[in-house]
C-alpha cells in the first residue's frame, strides 16, 4: 500500500480534486444538484487524505509522497510536491474543513452558490497547495490564489460592511506577499538561483541578508497569524464573513502565517531568528493578553471569537520560538487545536446567526432550554477553546508552556494570565448564551438539524481525541520538528 | 505492597456518570428517576467499599487508561487518602440521594431532572478525583467537579443566584485556570511527570527553593475549593444552591475535593521532608490558622444559618491542611480524619438548616426560637452535629482535633495547640446558642422577619403547621448519630491515615 501511494501523485489528486470539482460545477445550473456535488468533491478529498496521515512514515523527517516535473526549466522552477510531519497534518485539517464548510453554507448562502461553491473549491485547492509546496515559485502561486477566492467570499457573499472588510483583508494580505516575493527573490539570488524549497534551506546565508528577508517574511507572515500589531484586519474580515469563510479564516489561513515561519523562516534563516526571538516572543505575549483583553469587551459573538484568536495564536507562535521539543511539538499541535476548536466555534455561531439573524450576544440567553444539543456542543467547544484539561487545547497549552518556561520563566509566567482571561471572556460568553432567562430573540424552540450535528460531531471527535489520546498526531509531528531543531541549533 | 489490576475503579467512576444520563431519559417519570439515584448511590458505595480490605492492608488498586504525554497517564490507583475521600463521598451520597428527594419535593423545586443529573454527575468527579493517579487525571475531575455543580448553584435562577453562582464559577475556575496551570506546568518541567508518588514526586528533583517554593504557592492558591483565605469568598457565595447541595458538595465533595487536593500536593507532589527543609510547612500553618479563627468570627456575626455554616467549613477545612502541614504523624493523622468527622458533622448540620427551611421556612438563626418543639428529631441531630464539630468528646470532631492537638505538642509549636483551643471556643459560641434557642427559648409570634420570598412552596409560614418531614428527618437523623458513633470507633479512618501517611501499624 505505502509503496502504490509513493508511486501514485496522491498529493497532485488531493491538491487537484476540489479544483476539478470546481470546473464542473461551471456547467451546473441546479442550486442544489450544485450543493451535492460540492459535498461530494469535498468528502471524496477528504477521504484521500486519509491515507496520507495513515500511512505517513513517523519514524523519518524527509518528505514523503514526493512528485517532482520540470516545469520552467529555464528558471529553474520545478512541480515539486511532497509533506512531512508538520504539512501533513495541515493537508489533513484542510480537507476535513472542506467538506464542513460545503455543509455550514447549505442553508446559510441563497444566493448565487454556484460561484460560491466554486470559490470554496478554488481555495481548498489553493490552501493544500501551499502545504505540499516544496518549489517556492509554486508556492507563491498557490498563495497568491487564495487570495481572491478569499476576498469574493468575504466581499461577495459577506455582511453589511463586507466591501470594506474585504478591501481591509486584500490591502493587508497583499502587503504581506508583496514582501514574501522580495524575500523570496533575495532568496532566489543569494541560494544559487533555485527556487528548490529543501536546497534553498541547505544553503547558508550571510546575517546581513538573513537580517532583511527574516523582516520581511516575519511581516508577511505575522499579517496572516496574525500579531499584534498586524492584526486588525482579523476581526472585520470575521465579522462580515459568512460561515463558511470564517471558518476557512480561523481553520486554515491563519495557520499559513506560522506554517510560513515553521517552513522558511526558522530553517533558511536561523542565525536572524535567534537575533529576533525575543521581540517575537514580547510581541506574542502581548497578543495573547491584548487579544484576550479585547475578546473580553465584545459584544458580538463573531468578534469575541475572532479576539480570542490572536489570543490563541500568540500561544502558537510562543511556542515556536522557544526553539525546544516541547514547545516547538505544542506550538504545531496547537495549530491544529485551534483551526478544529475555533472552526468549530465559528459554526456555532453561524447555526445561531443563521436562526436569529444576529450576532449580539444580548439578544441571546436561556439557549440551553431551546436548543439543548446545540448548547451541548457549544459547551464542548468553550471547554476546548479554555484549554480545560481532557480538551484538544490542553495538551497543546501545556506542551508550549513547558517549553517557554525553559525559555524565559517571566514571558510563560506572564502568558498565563492570557489562560485566565481566556476562561473569563469565553465562560462569560457560555453563560450569557446558553443558560438564564431565555431571551425573546430565541424564544420559538428550534435545535440543530442533522447536517449540523454531522459537522459537528467530526469536530468533536477530534476535540476529545486529541485531548486524551494525542500521541498518534504528536508521532506524526515529532521526526520534523527534532529536524527543524537541528537546523536550528547549528551554525 | 500488592498492586491489583482491577477496573473497578472505572466502574465507581461511571456508576453515577450513567446514572446522570439515565436521570435525563427519565425526566417524566419523577418516582422512577429519584428511585435510580437511590439504587446509583448504593451500587457506587458498595463498589468502593469492596476494595477497602485491599487498601487497609496496604496495597494499591490500579487502572491505566491512556498514555497522553510521556510521564502523563490517564489512570486511576486506589490508595488510602483517595479511598478516605471517596468513601465519605459515595456513602454520603446515599443518604443525601433520600433526602434530596424528600428537599426538593417538599420544597417545589423546579427542574429537579437537571438537578439530579448534576448531582450525580458531581458524584462522579468526587469520586474520579479520589482515585487520580496523578496531577492530570485529577484536575480533570477538578474541573469537570466545577463545572456540574454550577448549574446547582444557580438552581434557583432568581437574581441572588445569578450573582453567587458567578462569583462561585469565576473563584474556583479563574483560579484553577492561573494558579493551578502555572503549578502544573512547572511540575511537570521540573520532574518530567506528574505521578503522585508515595515520598513526593518534587522530592528528588533539583530546583531552586524560589521555584520550588512558587510551584508550592500556586497549588495552593489553585485549589481554590480548599477555602483557604482568601480564597474563601466562593462558599458562603454558593449558599444560594439548594440545600442538599450545600449539604453534600458544599460540605462534603466539592470542599473536601479541595483540601483533598491540598494533601496530595503536601503528601505526594512535595512530600512533607521537602516542605520541611523549605520551611513551607509552618508558613502554612500560619495561614491555616488565620483561616481558622477569622472564619470562625465571621461565623459568630452572620445570623443566615447557612451562611453560618458556611463560614465554619471554610474554619474546618483548614483544621485538615493544619493537621498536614505540621508535619508530624500524629498531626497528620488528626487532618486525615478530619475529612470524615467533618463530613458526617457538616453534612447533618446543613441537612438540619434544610429541614428548617422546607418546615417552618426560616433561614434565620434569629427565627428559631422554640423550634425545637415542633422539630425535635432534626434539632436533635443539629446538637449531635454541633458536639462533633465543636470537638466535645467522644464525637467524631474530638478524635481529629485530638491527634492535631497532640501533633502540634509533639511539634513543639504550641501556638497551634492555642489556634485549636481557641477556636472549640469560638464554635461552641456559634453552634450552641442555636440549639439553646430551638429548645428553651420561648417561640416570638411577632417575628419582624417575614418568610423566605424566595420560598416556592406551601405559603404557610406558621409554626403551626410546622412537622417533620420523614424523608428529610430520618437521614439527617442516622447522619447525626453516626457523627457520635465514628468518635467512638474511628479505627476504619485512622488505619486509612496511617496508610496514607506510611506509619506502620
Amino acid at each position: 500500500m505505502v509503496d502504490i501511494l509513493n508511486n501514485y501523485p496522491i498529493l497532485t489528486l488531493v491538491t487537484f480534486l476540489p479544483l476539478a470539482g470546481a470546473i464542473i460545477l461551471l456547467f451546473m445550473k441546479d442550486d442544489n444538484a450544485i450543493r451535492w456535488t460540492a459535498l461530494c468533491f469535498t468528502v471524496a478529498d477528504f477521504v484521500i487524505s486519509i491515507p496520507i496521515v495513515c500511512f505517513f512514515d513517523t519514524s523519518t523527517h524527509r518528505m514523503q509522497f514526493p512528485e517532482r516535473y520540470p516545469w520552467i526549466p529555464s528558471w529553474n522552477i520545478n512541480y515539486a510536491m511532497g509533506v512531512d510531519g508538520i504539512s501533513v497534518l495541515f493537508v489533513f485539517l484542510t480537507a476535513l474543513l472542506g467538506w464542513i464548510c460545503v455543509l455550514a453554507s447549505w442553508t446559510a448562502i441563497e444566493k448565487k452558490v454556484k460561484e460560491f461553491m466554486i470559490a470554496i473549491l478554488v481555495m481548498q485547492t489553493a490552501m493544500i497547495g501551499v502545504f505540499c509546496a516544496l518549489d517556492f515559485f509554486l508556492f507563491y502561486i498557490y498563495w497568491e490564489a487564495m487570495l481572491i477566492p478569499m476576498y469574493l467570499i468575504i466581499g461577495v457573499w459577506g455582511g453589511e460592511r463586507r466591501v470594506y472588510a474585504a478591501f481591509k483583508f486584500f490591502l493587508y494580505t497583499l502587503a504581506g506577499s508583496v514582501l514574501l516575493l522580495i524575500g523570496i527573490l533575495v532568496l532566489y539570488f543569494a541560494g544559487g538561483k533555485t527556487f528548490d524549497i529543501l536546497a534553498l534551506m541547505n544553503q547558508r546565508y550571510p546575517f546581513a541578508i538573513q537580517f532583511w528577508v527574516f523582516l520581511a517574511f516575519f511581516i508577511a507572515f505575522a499579517i496572516k497569524v496574525p500579531m499584534f500589531p498586524f492584526h486588525t484586519w482579523l476581526p472585520d474580515a470575521h465579522v462580515e464573513a459568512p460561515t463558511a469563510g470564517s471558518i476557512l479564516l480561523a481553520g486554515i489561513l491563519l495557520k499559513m502565517g506560522t506554517y510560513g515561519f515553521l517552513r522558511f523562516s526558522l530553517p533558511m534563516l536561523p542565525e536572524a531568528s535567534h537575533y529576533f526571538t525575543m521581540p517575537i516572543l514580547l510581541l506574542s505575549l502581548i497578543s495573547i493578553i491584548y487579544g484576550g483583553y479585547l475578546a473580553l469587551a465584545q459584544e458580538d459573538l463573531k468578534k469575541l471569537v475572532a479576539y480570542s484568536s490572536v489570543s490563541h495564536m500568540g500561544f502558537v507562535t510562543l511556542g515556536l520560538f522557544v526553539y525546544n521539543t516541547n514547545g516547538l511539538e505544542g506550538g504545531i499541535l496547537q495549530m491544529l487545536n485551534h483551526g478544529i476548536t475555533t472552526s468549530a466555534l465559528f459554526l456555532c455561531v453561524g447555526v445561531i446567526y443563521e436562526r436569529t439573524h444576529t450576532r449580539e450576544i444580548s439578544a441571546y440567553g436561556g439557549l440551553a432550554k431551546v436548543a439543548p444539543i446545540y448548547t451541548t456542543f457549544l459547551a464542548i467547544f468553550t471547554l476546548s477553546s479554555m484549554a480545560i484539561p481532557g480538551t484538544n487545547s490542553f495538551i497543546g497549552e501545556l506542551l508550549i508552556l513547558v517549553g517557554a518556561f525553559g525559555y524565559n520563566k517571566i514571558i510563560a509566567a506572564l502568558s498565563i494570565i492570557g489562560a485566565g482571561l481566556g476562561a473569563a471572556y469565553l465562560l462569560g460568553m457560555y453563560k450569557r448564551v446558553a443558560i438564564g432567562k431565555v431571551n425573546e430573540h430565541v424564544k420559538e424552540a428550534w435545535d440543530i438539524n442533522a447536517r449540523e450535528i454531522v459537522a459537528m460531531a467530526a469536530l468533536v471527535i477530534f476535540v476529545i481525541w486529541i485531548g486524551l489520546y494525542p500521541k498518534p498526531f504528536l508521532n506524526i509531528l515529532h521526526a520534523s520538528s527534532e529536524h527543524l531543531l537541528q537546523q536550528l541549533a547549528i551554525r | 505492597m500488592e498492586t491489583i489490576q482491577s477496573i473497578r475503579p472505572l466502574l465507581a467512576v461511571l456508576v453515577s456518570l450513567v446514572t446522570a444520563f439515565l436521570i435525563l431519559a427519565l425526566d417524566k417519570k419523577p418516582n422512577v428517576r429519584d428511585t435510580v439515584s437511590f439504587v446509583a448511590a448504593i451500587i457506587k458505595f458498595s463498589i468502593v467499599a469492596s476494595m477497602a480490605p485491599t487498601i487497609l492492608s496496604g496495597g494499591t488498586i490500579e487502572l491505566n487508561l491512556f498514555t497522553i504525554l510521556p510521564g502523563i497517564e490517564f489512570k486511576f490507583k486506589v490508595d488510602a487518602l483517595g479511598m478516605v475521600f471517596a468513601t465519605i463521598s459515595s456513602f454520603l451520597w446515599v443518604f443525601a440521594s433520600v433526602y434530596s428527594v424528600g428537599y426538593m419535593r417538599s420544597a417545589h423545586e423546579k427542574s429537579q431532572t437537571r438537578f439530579f443529573a448534576c448531582f450525580a454527575t458531581s458524584l462522579s468527579a468526587a469520586v474520579g478525583g479520589a482515585f487520580s493517579a496523578n496531577l492530570f487525571t485529577l484536575i480533570i475531575f477538578y474541573e469537570v467537579l466545577s463545572l456540574v455543580t454550577y448549574p446547582l448553584v444557580y438552581h434557583k435562577e432568581t437574581e441572588e443566584a445569578w450573582e453567587g453562582s458567578k462569583k462561585y464559577i469565576v473563584y474556583l475556575v479563574g483560579t484553577s485556570k492561573v494558579f493551578l496551570l502555572l503549578g502544573v506546568v512547572l511540575t511537570y518541567y521540573l520532574a518530567g511527570t506528574l505521578d503522585f508518588m508515595p515520598k513526593g514526586l518534587l522530592a528528588n528533583v533539583s530546583a531552586s527553593p524560589l521555584l520550588l517554593t512558587i510551584v508550592y504557592f500556586s497549588y495552593l492558591m489553585g485549589f481554590a475549593k480548599a477555602g483557604i483565605m482568601p480564597f474563601h469568598a466562593w462558599l458562603p457565595a454558593a449558599m444560594v444552591a439548594p440545600t442538599p447541595v450545600s449539604a453534600l458538595l458544599h460540605a462534603v465533595a466539592v470542599v473536601k475535593m479541595g483540601v483533598f487536593c491540598v494533601l496530595r500536593v503536601v503528601l505526594n507532589v512535595f512530600g512533607q521532608d521537602l516542605l520541611g527543609s523549605l520551611d513551607l510547612g509552618i508558613v502554612t500553618a500560619y495561614i491555616a490558622s488565620f483561616t481558622i479563627i477569622m472564619a470562625s468570627i465571621y461565623a459568630l456575626t452572620t445570623d443566615n444559618l447557612k451562611t453560618r455554616l458556611a463560614y465554619s467549613t471554610v474554619s474546618q477545612l483548614s483544621y485538615v491542611v493544619l493537621g498536614v502541614v505540621l508535619l508530624n504523624p500524629v498531626a497528620s493523622i488528626g487532618g486525615i480524619v478530619h475529612i470524615a468527622s467533618h463530613a458526617f458533622s457538616k453534612i447533618t448540620l446543613f441537612f438540619c438548616a434544610g429541614a428548617i427551611y422546607c418546615s417552618a421556612h426560616k433561614t434565620l438563626i434569629s427565627e428559631l426560637s422554640g423550634i425545637g418543639k415542633k422539630l425535635p428529631w432534626t434539632m436533635t441531630a443539629f446538637f449531635l452535629g454541633s458536639l462533633s464539630m465543636i470537638g466535645v468528646p467522644p464525637a467524631a470532631g474530638f478524635i481529629s482535633k485530638w491527634y492535631i492537638a497532640v501533633g502540634s505538642i509533639e511539634a513543639k509549636e504550641i501556638f497551634f495547640l492555642i489556634v485549636v483551643l481557641v477556636s472549640a471556643l469560638l464554635n461552641a459560641g456559634y453552634f450552641l446558642p442555636i440549639t439553646y434557642k430551638a429548645f428553651f427559648e420561648k417561640e416570638n409570634n411577632h417575628s419582624h422577619h417575614p418568610p423566605d420570598k424566595n420560598f416556592q412552596g406551601l405559603d404557610s409560614g406558621h409554626h403551626e403547621d410546622v412537622k417533620e418531614i420523614p424523608m428529610v428527618a430520618i437521614p439527617l437523623f442516622i447522619t447525626g448519630i453516626i457523627s457520635i458513633i465514628m468518635g467512638m470507633y474511628p479505627d476504619y479512618f485512622v488505619q486509612l491515615a496511617k496508610v496514607a501517611l506510611g506509619i506502620p501499624h
